[in-house]
């Protein structure tokens, strides 16, 4: 329980993440457990990984005494449990929450927008406004990223033959030919994700996350210079914006057109289609924008742990071994 | 009698487990773990309060009867992408608090928070 070591805990979260994937799974939330497996299980652990390379890897032994907490924590939780005895059983059919605005989702939608995955239609049409905000925060997030860790504009990387020499990802060659193999298909997955979202489970934020995983992966084994050229920093932050964009300008054109604000059914002659074309571009907006906000968060990470590293290894030699000695300082390992 | 309920008492456990995280840890990095266990069982809330016994996953098909609440879903589909991403302002808020004072340890940040604010007051 008392785990000072925080590698430990970032493996730990990961289980975790993948436990409550396919805890999604058995009760019926298919689309949230996608989103699930590839966040929780890969990458939250893989982005905590990156920070503790930063932070230091383990805990400082405990100064003060948990009695406190644990009484708050006691007192709050049996508050909370007090509170659910009035709640209805699991599984119940007849709760409140399935009387209010589900039947209309499940017996309307169909005739109403035309898609069979409700969750699709509710995400993309009924709640439009509200998934408009969630991609507007993600983008705000990843500016936070950007503006907190993003360096100035580096000089050309001084030996790369040589230093990159020392990496893990020159050596692994069998890693590096499967995923080599492997990558494509992981891409084509998560497009096959974001265009049948429609009519499976799936939809942009899945797909986001997919493929933005595709793209983490290739950059730990090619390393993140690779990585850097073929997705250059600068488009991926413009696709991240143009995702947003994309979205909120379906909202102005359906108003240009005499609807509401993101009401698709004036986007053509036929609600229908209407309803379709909308959902399609939203989500590709949505597509856009998660996989770039992703990208930049990791590749921000990455980047300020290379620097830091160059940083210790370029600074005087002996001050690197009293660093070291003096259990972890700034680097890490 | 009670016993039809105990999905929120999971929840509530896993709840209880991440806040004493966040109130008892002074390392920032577990801090925002427990914050994510906090977090995932929010939406293990939300999931578990959508479930309907024999229901089946929101994808309207053929010969299908009841489904789940859709709504949930949606809410927390989105919650977790967004979670993934407040976690790394989070996180990368921890790092350059680490490089401006070389520690992750909250006690030790307020020491030298203490310390600094002494010394312009006087």
């Amino acid at each position: 329980m008392r785990t000072k070591d925080l590698l430990a805990v970032v493996m730990l979260t990961g289980i975790y993440g993948l436990l409550s994937a396919s805890f999604f799974v058995v009760l019926d939330a298919v689309d949230v457990a996608f989103t699930e497996a590839a966040v929780g299980a890969g990458i939250s652990g893989l982005l905590m990984l990156a920070a503790i390379t930063m932070t230091g890897r383990s805990e400082a032994p405990k100064r003060h005494k948990p009695l406190l907490a644990l009484l708050v924590v006691f007192i709050t939780g049996g508050m909370l449990i007090y509170g659910t005895l009035d709640m209805p059983y699991f599984g119940s059919f007849d709760a409140p929450v399935h009387q209010h605005v589900a039947p209309r989702y499940i017996n309307d939608s169909m005739q109403e927008v035309g898609v069979p995955n409700i969750v699709t239609s509710v995400l993309g049409s009924y709640r439009a406004f509200d998934t408009l905000g969630e991609v507007a925060v993600i983008f705000t997030a990843g500016i936070g990223v950007l503006a907190l860790l993003s360096l100035p504009l580096r000089r050309k990387p001084l030996q790369i033959d040589e230093s990159s020499e020392k990496q893990m990802h020159e050596q692994h060659m069998v890693l590096r030919i499967v995923s080599k193999i492997l990558i494509p298909f992981i891409l084509l997955f998560a497009l096959y994700v974001q265009f049948h979202g429609d009519f499976g489970p799936g939809g942009g934020f899945q797909a986001g996350v997919i493929f933005a995983a595709a793209i983490i992966l290739y950059a730990m084994l090619f390393g993140l210079d690779t990585a850097r050229r073929v997705f250059n920093q600068s488009i991926v932050q413009l696709i991240a914006a143009l995702g947003l964009l994309l979205y909120a300008s379906v909202g102005v054109v359906s108003l240009f057109n005499g609807g509401n604000f993101l009401d698709y059914n004036v986007l053509a002659a036929d609600p229908i289609a209407g309803q379709h074309i909308g959902i399609l571009l939203i989500e590709l907006g949505v597509g856009f924008t998660v996989t770039a906000v992703m990208i930049i968060i990791f590749f921000n990470f990455a980047g300020r742990r290379e620097a830091q590293q160059q940083a210790t290894e370029l600074s005087s030699p002996e001050l690197n071994v009293t660093q070291a000695n003096s259990t972890e300082q700034k680097g890490g390992e | 009698m009670f016993l039809g309920l105990y999905n929120y008492w999971i929840v509530v456990l896993l709840m209880m487990i991440g806040f004493y995280i966040v109130i008892a840890h002074g390392n920032l990095i577990k801090k925002l773990v427990g914050l994510t266990i906090f977090q995932t069982s929010v939406f293990i809330f939300y999931i578990s309060m959508g479930n309907v016994d024999s229901g089946s996953a929101p994808i309207l098909a053929e010969g299908v009867a009841r489904y789940s609440n859709p709504l949930p879903h949606v809410l927390i589909l989105t919650a977790i992408v967004v979670g993934i991403a407040t976690t790394a302002l989070g996180l990368a808020l921890v790092v350059r608090i680490k490089e401006s004072y070389g520690s992750i340890e909250e006690d030790e940040i307020q020491i030298q928070d203490q310390l600094t604010e002494d010394k312009t007051s006087c």
